[in-house]
């Protein structure tokens, strides 16, 4: 093994890395700011309200990313009316392709743990809510919300590390992430080893400071469950 | 836009092979997460090491690294050391067999999480009253342990296998012929990328859908006898 390769070329691979912390970042961003309301709207008795998020959300957690992936970036090409118009300024990047198949499907695993925070609210703070008076848009941004965004804060890091790690697949299209930065070296020098071993080293790395920050958040956020 | 143009037969050998491939990787987790897991769980602490790194680092890099990582690398790998063992010919890795090896390495690490859960939470009592009637042990895994880890197992075993099955997806990408690279083969002939991946995805969703049902339906069975309120 042969790591001056790696120091040689470790520009790329900074490149990569802050590809996948953008791409990362601002799909789970953009996912979450989405999730929110529909995850409220999920719980809705209406079926003509819920259905339709029931079944997006179906969809995208049923299916591998990449397929979604493929779909966007590849399948909107066959569509004359989105290849005329001005979507295909955005389609035709595979960095947009990456971003928004990573948003919708961030999102909908997003609203799952939303929803189901949501529903394990107890239901003695629901009833002093109504209790006091307050209305169902108040119950939601008073009482229900904040406790479950906490209650969601575990399964929703283990949610940013697989967003993660799945940010891995904008290689396939093109992207040089971290990942991408492994492949072209690995094709350059054809040394599998070294690329591969620093591209997971960095991914390692990653996985571990967002553990450590989980830890720290949840520590804070759940200081009413803490047990001494 | 739904006529198949004849790549229907392709697309549904490309489905045989991901079934297959899901099968076989899974077997091999099994095996591998079981291990994995007693040895978590042994008084042995260089097993406990060596399970403990490896499903920290398994669990912590990418599965298209790791799959990348094992097949190209393991192509020269086995490159070095063929002619070291005197065996000359270039050796050329199966795609299959890195595509299951891989993913079969790579969930061994969470089932061996689900399955240390599982082993925990049986009582300990049970262990003793077997060891007190003069089982072996490997008599209390056989009787005592497995039946009844397996009802603990089978939600974090479920999900397990969801995540696995969507995970085959990119063996396409070390040019195995799976479904999706079958529907991306086709699309390249018919210039219908979109059909050909929509009806993968909808292949795919029947797949997990049949999984859940039987899931539901094995947890129920195992969970006879236990109330719930």
């Amino acid at each position: 093994m042969d790591f001056s390769i790696i120091s040689d070329n470790i520009g790329i691979y900074f490149i990569g890395l802050k590809n996948t912390l953008i791409l990362v970042s601002s799909s789970l961003f953009i996912g979450l700011i989405f999730a929110v309301p529909l995850a409220v709207l999920r719980t809705s008795k209406n079926i003509i309200i819920s259905g339709p998020i029931r079944a997006y959300v179906y969809f995208f957690r049923g299916t591998p990313l990449l397929v979604q992936m493929f779909l966007i970036y590849y399948g909107m090409g066959q569509f004359e009316s989105v290849k005329t118009s001005f979507l295909w300024t955005f389609f035709k990047e595979p960095y947009f392709c990456a971003l928004f198949a990573f948003m919708l499907n961030t999102c909908a695993y997003t609203v799952e743990i939303i929803r189901g925070a949501i529903e394990n609210t107890p239901h003695g703070e629901v009833e002093a809510a109504k209790a006091a008076g307050m209305s169902l848009y108040l119950r939601f941004t008073r009482i229900i919300l904040p406790s479950s965004f906490r209650r969601a804060l575990p399964t929703y890091g283990n949610e940013i590390i697989f967003m993660l790690h799945a940010s891995s697949l904008a290689s396939v299209i093109t992207i040089i992430d971290i990942t991408g930065a492994a492949r072209i070296i690995n094709s350059r020098y054809y040394s599998p080893y070294e690329a591969y071993l620093t591209a997971g080293a960095f991914y390692l790395t990653i996985t571990f400071i967002l553990v450590w920050l989980l830890k720290k958040l949840e520590y804070r956020w759940l200081a009413h469950l803490r047990r001494e | 836009m739904f006529s198949l143009q004849g790549y229907g037969p392709s697309i549904l050998q490309g489905t045989l092979l991901t079934i297959e491939l899901c099968l076989v990787s899974l077997a091999i987790s099994m095996v591998l997460g079981i291990i994995t897991a007693l040895a978590k769980l042994s008084r042995v602490r260089a097993a406990n090491l060596i399970a403990q790194a490896y499903t920290t680092i398994i669990r912590g890099i990418p599965d298209l690294v790791l799959m990348l990582l094992i097949f190209y690398g393991g192509q020269v790998f086995i490159n070095q050391v063929g002619p070291m063992l005197g065996y000359d010919a270039y050796i050329d890795i199966n795609p299959f067999m890195a595509g299951v090896s891989t993913i079969g390495f790579i969930f061994g690490a969470y089932m061996a999480e689900t399955f240390r859960g599982a082993i925990l939470a049986v009582p300990g009592g049970q262990l003793e009253a077997g060891y007190a009637y003069g089982m072996t042990r490997f008599k209390v895994f056989i009787r005592i342990l497995m039946p009844q880890m397996v009802r603990h197992a089978i939600p974090g075993f479920g999900n397990n296998w969801l995540v696995l099955m969507k995970t085959t997806a990119l063996v396409s990408i070390i040019g195995l012929k799976d479904m999706v690279r079958m529907a991306g083969l086709a699309a390249g002939a018919t210039r219908m990328p979109f059909t050909f991946y929509l009806v993968v995805a909808f292949n795919y969703l029947i797949l997990t859908s049949v999984s859940i049902l039987i899931l539901n339906r094995l947890n129920k069975r195992y969970s006879v006898g236990i109330i719930k309120n």
